[in-house]
């Protein structure tokens, strides 16, 4: 009676552990005709999951260029691909391509490849929109910033703009602009897209505003491994989409609502040359 | 993989993924030179005594409620224990900042550090004394009862049971529980991180993310930080709760 | 067994309580109003922020498959948590000193480090690796921080377990002859385990509440649901109220299956199965 407890007990962990395991494996296992794009999940105009799709203008430009590569839309598996992570799925073989508001750095060069870029973005400013004080990054001053947590543009600012400006570090954009809609902040800052993105949603809409003074250049680029071969058919892509008219199309669509506009002077960009 | 990209010096080889024991070690010790890993466990010891402080105060009220003749005071004390013991730490925290601060305007200090170094203490502990006040009723416990009998038989009122009779030999029976929740405090305040205050788990992962390449070295040195912080705790408990126990 | 530490109250006491309540409620009520006030002052309160939540779409595409992957992230992590616990308890158990000091410092170091700093660490380590396909790496990474710190919680469950059973019971499996390893394997262990099951139960809540840690490695849990509902929306404070009360449910209800399998399982083992101690405090109920 007893003797017989131990055995069945083990014999259903290590069954539940195996199905656990194996549940894993399946979905590892991917057909050859298949493309693995990482995007961001949370960024809405630019990688957002919608349910069971996925919406904004990397993931539109993402079906355009893999279309082009002869990745129909549904051979393309979308995977998270976070800021902190994009690096190391890129060299980890994790992901074919990023496109995940990913600038081209030079030290970031040195471990992945980049084709593109198809976007410049700017770091800019997001301001109630009846604020009319805050005009550029050395407005900040004795104003109240709100971020992302571990994220670089707000040190930036500290540095190089307004030093006497009181910082808050959230997990995501959206809880910044809920502090931003209570009054609690006065400016979120990241590049100027992605704060359009935000502003373009239906319930921010009309409570915020993009300020429109970008203070960077933030060349958005494809990531890819080290050393991938597919740099020249994606930028050929990117040149097509370009001069055909989707790229404008595109960005009206994801993020038009918002009244943003790109930096007339630097985009649409030119792809550059693959190293 | 990656070469030493961030420090100037660099003493590895970039061609290859191992580097030369000494250059590894060089490497590490640059890389460990940048950050103030030191001053971001300050910030977790200060969090975890301060919260801890609170909550220790506030779960022994809640205890003492729970145990007291009023039945909406213990109808109050379980419904705070089963409300919050059951919330995942993070949601309290960004509730502490977004919902306390950010839209009923309560601040707790001048400055954004102070006042979100204050939110998070608040959070951690409202969080922990439900798990306090779970500690002290398990030394309740302890006590025969007995001795809350005799204690009434000669008089005494309830406050007089509780204060004189009970609750100090349900802290000393309840040293061993105490001390758990002060270590699952001082990890926990590593959750501090979603509510605006930089500490070790920040430092951690901003590391990672400039040096994948020494990744294990920076995972291990944090590892042990806590290692210090926490075991010490749990040798220090096991001795007290010996040398405390009443000996029945 | 309750009312032991005060007299029953005579009617002055029972007067001073009605009014002591009386006064409580005011102030609690008197909170309540002024939260609600600032709140809707800050259009916290509008309809348009919540109708989402009683939209079909919000719960089928994101909460419900939120709530799957919590589930899923601690089943897995409970199974695997119980086995790693349950070969380092023996260890801890074993007559060899070596097995005995060296599962003492694994379930030492992992019951010391932060379950947040393990998920953090697998996350970004993994990918490197590139053992698991790129969308299970969140999942792994939350399941193995659970499994880790959780396992070594059980092991000391296991190894106390045993500690805690009456003598008589190995006594009398050596006396017909088993030998020691025998007693532990059939006897001890099996009655150990039993009298953990309660504590597994309540440590499942543990777990469930931890899977909520996975947010900050993009795991798709509840609370990051949760959260991509309240960026979609712009209510991201609404969609971290319908997700505590979520977890407060689930949890609440685990409770109480906790301390059901306590009460049911005490006749089978000789351990104690006690989820939650009843003497002398009070009985909470009322």
């Amino acid at each position: 009676m007893r003797r017989g407890l131990l055995a069945p007990a083990l014999v259903a962990t290590a069954a539940l552990a195996l199905a656990g395991c194996s549940s894993d494996d399946d979905s590892g296992d991917s057909d050859s005709g298949s493309i693995k794009i990482g995007i961001k999940f949370d960024q809405p105009g630019l990688g957002y999951k919608d349910g069971d799709t996925y919406t904004g203008f990397d993931v539109d430009v993402a079906t355009y260029v893999a279309g082009k590569l002869g990745y129909e839309p549904d051979k393309i598996q979308w995977v998270q691909s976070p800021s902190a992570n994009r690096e190391n799925m890129l060299s980890g073989g994790q992901v074919d391509m990023i496109f995940a508001t990913y600038s081209i750095t030079d030290e970031r060069k040195k471990v992945v490849s980049f084709a593109g870029p198809y976007f410049v973005a700017g770091q800019d400013l997001l301001v109630a929109a009846d604020d009319t004080s805050i005009t550029g990054p050395d407005d900040l001053d004795g104003k109240n910033l709100c971020s992302v947590t571990g994220s670089t543009s707000a040190q930036r600012i500290k540095d190089e703009h307004s030093s006497d400006t009181q910082l808050l570090e959230q997990p995501g954009y959206a809880e910044c602009v809920t502090a931003l809609t209570a009054g609690q902040v006065d400016a979120v800052t990241t590049d100027d897209i992605i704060l359009a993105g935000l502003a373009s949603l239906p319930a921010n809409k009309g409570k915020v505003k993009v300020v429109g003074n970008p203070f960077s250049e933030e060349n958005y680029g494809v990531g890819l491994p080290k050393d991938s071969d597919k740099c020249e058919d994606i930028n050929a892509a990117i040149q097509t989409m370009i001069d055909d008219g989707t790229w404008q199309k595109l960005l009206d669509k994801n993020v038009g609502e918002s009244g943003y506009k790109p930096n007339e002077s630097l985009n649409p960009p030119k792809p550059a040359a693959c190293a | 993989m990656t070469d030493d990209s961030f420090t100037d010096d660099s003493f590895t080889d970039d061609s290859k993924g191992e580097p030369v024991h000494q250059g590894y070690l060089d490497d590490v010790s640059t890389a460990f030179a940048d950050y103030d890993v030191l001053g971001a466990f300050w910030v977790n010891i200060q969090l975890t005594v301060y919260a801890g402080l609170i909550a220790l105060v506030l779960g022994t009220v809640l205890a003492v409620m729970r145990i007291s003749p009023v039945p909406s005071l213990r109808w109050a004390g379980t419904t705070y224990v089963t409300l919050l013991r059951n919330t995942p730490l993070t949601i309290i925290i960004v509730g502490c900042v977004l919902g306390l601060w950010g839209q009923l305007g309560v601040s707790l200090g001048t400055g954004f550090q102070q006042n979100f170094f204050r939110l998070a203490v608040l959070g951690l502990a409202v969080y922990h004394a439900a798990f306090v006040c779970e500690a002290l009723r398990s030394g309740v416990n302890t006590v025969p009862t007995g001795q809350a009998e005799a204690a009434r038989a000669i008089g005494l009122n309830f406050g007089q049971v509780a204060g004189l009779v009970i609750l100090p030999q349900a802290f000393r029976g309840a040293v061993a529980p105490l001390g758990n929740v002060l270590i699952a405090l001082v990890k926990n305040s590593t959750v501090a991180a979603a509510g605006s205050v930089a500490e070790a788990s920040v430092l951690m992962k901003e590391m990672i993310e400039n040096r994948p390449d020494i990744i294990l070295t920076i995972f291990v040195v944090f590892a042990l930080g806590f290692v210090v912080l926490v075991v010490p705790i749990g040798l220090a408990t096991t001795s007290l709760s010996r040398r405390l126990a009443v000996a029945r | 067994m309750s009312q032991l530490l005060f007299d029953a109250p005579g009617p002055r006491a029972r007067r001073r309580m009605v009014w002591v309540n009386v006064a409580a409620t005011v102030a609690v009520v008197g909170i309540g109003v002024w939260v609600l006030a600032r709140l809707a002052d800050k259009g916290q309160l509008d309809a348009d922020l919540w109708t989402p939540f009683l939209e079909p779409d919000t719960w089928l595409d994101y909460l419900l498959p939120g709530l799957r992957s919590t589930l899923e992230a601690a089943a897995i992590s409970i199974v695997t948590a119980a086995i790693f616990g349950l070969v380092l308890g023996l260890g801890r158990l074993s007559r060899s000193r070596t097995v005995r000091s060296v599962s003492g410092v694994i379930v030492e170091f992992f019951r010391a480090v932060p379950v947040l700093l393990m998920m953090i660490f697998f996350y970004m380590g993994l990918p490197r690796l590139d053992v698991v396909d790129a969308a299970d790496v969140p999942l792994v990474a939350v399941v193995l921080g659970l499994t880790f710190y959780n396992g070594s919680v059980f092991a000391e469950l296991v190894r106390s377990g045993v500690h805690n059973l009456p003598r008589g019971q190995r006594e009398a499996a050596l006396a017909i002859g088993l030998r020691r390893g025998q007693s532990l394997r059939s006897v001890e262990v099996p009655q150990a385990l039993i009298a953990m099951l309660p504590a597994i139960a309540s440590q499942l809540v543990v777990i469930l509440k931890d899977t909520a840690l996975g947010y900050i490695i993009t795991y798709p849990d509840l609370l990051n649901s949760a959260r991509l509902v309240g960026t979609g929306n712009g209510n991201i404070l609404q969609a971290l109220v319908v997700a505590a009360l979520m977890f407060i449910v689930i949890n609440y209800g685990l409770t109480r299956l906790a301390s059901l399998l306590a009460r049911r399982l005490g006749t089978r083992t000789a351990g104690e199965t006690r989820a939650a101690p009843p003497p002398l405090a009070i009985s909470t109920k009322g």
